[in-house]
């Protein structure tokens, strides 16, 4: 069920590139977020294959539910809501749905 | 007082970097009623943060209001100004905590082993991130920042930092909280251009995509990267689509962009990014002039890793320089009176239990961080580290296989540090010194004005805090 509602969150954001929260490069990967997020909606998990070759966090706007609580325990502020995001991060919203769209890419070809 | 104290566990962390300061902020998260001394060779905590973090990147230096609510705020004592090894050993370490915890980082550079590397003019980068950000060991090197050129070796996170510093404007630098004699020597600098050589390709470089970014981002600055030298050769191509990191695609990509982008011929300094790369030799006449590279090119090695491979041919060219700065990477050094792996750089440990010569724990004795697992990860990394460490404390405790230290109460080392180090830094003295920083800063519109010599630091301190509460004892 989850899965579905993830897919089904994937073409919905592909088609209304609408946003809720977004994590940028200055991500020190301390997981305070993974930790507080209601909807263990942030990627990768510490353990996962991937987790340690990615240099920052992601979170899967198919599942955020606009808390605010990553944005309040980020030691070094790199999690913003979208219209707050500052320009010199502009490319962080492009960054994050490429970064599902492959994970959801290697979920189908993985089986 | 005595009799509580000997109850509760005692913990020296030594190194109050982010891999000490995450070890003690997990310690008091997982035992709770633990008492931690942070001891620390400069008068300032924080290591790295403070002193390798780049000024321009002031947001990732907030997490020490992290690290001070975590830490100092719950109790854990900060003894600054005092060098495990030299003011007081192992042995009375061991003496005197029922653990000891090592979190003393990678201090030193990996060399190149290129003829010239030793010229005036040649630094490890790491020096130069020690000056800019005022360490008080690094403050009065002299970078001569005369020459036109200057060549970054590596293509790590350091080398896109001091590659930044050495383009960043003034008036951006003066936004930061750079040391004062780097902002003077910066803000004369006659440099233009910063080449930047990778030894391997564009899908092997080592920094992250928003390091990468950034570069090609900065206010009159163009970054140049030849469209031809982002060409990927048959190998990396087959390695980036079978088994490229996510940021290696998408430096890839970025660097296609940059490398099609037109030349800024408006801009005042020029960052030029080279691949496939190394350099032969530094060349000079009693200081840096040039520098010698050549070619390589990629090959699967019988590992199945990539590597760079020297190309034999005459393709040799010189770059003329006044400045070389090498970053190949951090390496720890020995530590007196503990065991050290000579052939990996660090305390040879399970888990976080450091190793005797048998191969089995020596009790009671630990290490954390780039100690413990070599100079890799970023800060976040440390975290996980210090929890793996800290859980096999808490299974040690809990175990009894901590032995009861001769001397186990506070007043103890408080009495013998006093005697050894009049003017240690403790809390309250390093909260002065953060105090006159912030001010100094909020005058002239800066996050902070760092003090950068140990007697002005050790000065602002002793002043706040005249007299330890140890020399009571």
């Amino acid at each position: 069920m989850g899965n579905t509602q993830k897919k089904l969150g994937i073409a919905m954001y592909v088609a209304f590139p609408a946003m809720t929260y977004v994590i940028v490069g200055s991500c020190i990967k301390d997981d305070s977020c993974i930790e507080v997020c209601p909807v263990d909606c942030i990627h990768p998990k510490p353990g996962a294959p991937d987790f340690e070759t990615v240099e920052q966090l992601y979170i899967d706007p198919a599942v955020c539910i606009d808390c605010d609580a990553c944005v309040e325990a980020c030691p070094v502020d790199a999690i913003y809501a979208q219209p707050e995001i500052p320009e010199k991060y502009d490319y962080a919203l492009d960054l994050n749905s490429r970064f599902f769209g492959e994970l959801s890419t290697a979920e189908h070809t993985s089986g | 007082m005595t009799a509580a104290s000997r109850t509760r566990p005692r913990v020296a962390i030594v190194g109050a970097g982010p891999a000490g300061a995450f070890a003690a902020a997990s310690l008091l998260r997982a035992c709770g009623d633990v008492e931690i001394d942070l001891l620390e060779r400069l008068p300032t905590p924080w290591g790295l943060l403070r002193g390798g973090v780049a000024p321009d990147h002031q947001e990732i230096k907030r997490l020490e209001d992290t690290f001070d609510r975590q830490t100092l705020k719950r109790g854990c004592r900060f003894l600054g100004n005092v060098e495990v090894g030299a003011d007081i050993s192992h042995a009375e370490l061991m003496s005197h905590y029922g653990a000891v915890i090592y979190a003393t980082g990678a201090q030193t550079d990996k060399s190149l082993g290129i003829p010239g590397e030793d010229l005036p003019g040649s630094w490890a980068a790491t020096e130069f991130v020690a000056w800019y950000n005022g360490h008080p060991d690094f403050r009065d090197l002299e970078f001569d920042l005369s020459a036109r050129r200057a060549v970054v070796i590596g293509n790590g996170n350091v080398a896109a930092d001091v590659t930044r510093m050495l383009t960043l404007s003034a008036a951006e630098l003066a936004r930061t909280d750079v040391a004062d004699h780097a902002l003077q020597a910066l803000r004369e600098s006659s440099i233009e251009e910063v080449v930047v050589l990778g030894r391997r390709g564009p899908a092997q470089a080592a920094f992250t995509s928003a390091e990468l970014r950034e570069l090609g981002h900065l206010d009159g600055v163009d970054l140049r990267v030849d469209a031809a030298d982002v060409e990927l050769d048959g190998v990396s191509q087959q390695w980036l689509a079978q088994e490229g990191t996510f940021t290696a695609r998408t430096n890839v990509e970025l660097l296609r962009e940059f490398g099609a982008r037109p030349r800024r011929a408006d801009a005042e300094r020029r960052i030029v990014l080279r691949f496939l790369r190394s350099p032969r030799l530094i060349g000079g006449d009693g200081r840096v002039e040039s520098i010698d590279v050549r070619r390589n090119e990629i090959v699967r090695a019988d590992d199945g890793m990539l590597r760079a491979r020297p190309v034999d041919d005459e393709d040799r060219e010189t770059i003329d320089c006044g400045l070389v700065l090498r970053s190949v990477g951090y390496r720890a050094v020995p530590l007196p009176d503990v065991p050290f792996d000579e052939r990996s750089f660090v305390l040879p440990n399970a888990r976080g239990r450091v190793l005797g010569s048998d191969r089995e724990p020596l009790p009671g004795v630990y290490a954390v961080g780039w100690i413990k697992r070599g100079p890799t990860g970023i800060l976040g990394t440390n975290k996980r580290d210090a929890e793996e460490t800290v859980t096999c404390f808490a299974e040690d405790l809990a175990a009894g296989k901590l032995a009861q230290p001769a001397n186990a109460d506070r007043e103890q080392i408080d009495a013998l540090l006093a005697e050894r180090k009049p003017d240690i830094v403790t809390v309250a003295g390093w909260r002065a010194i953060a105090r006159h920083e912030l001010e100094a800063g909020r005058r002239e519109r800066r996050p902070r004005v760092k003090l950068t010599s140990r007697a002005e630091l050790l000065d602002v301190a002793r002043r706040a805090a005249p007299v330890p509460a140890a020399a009571h004892s």
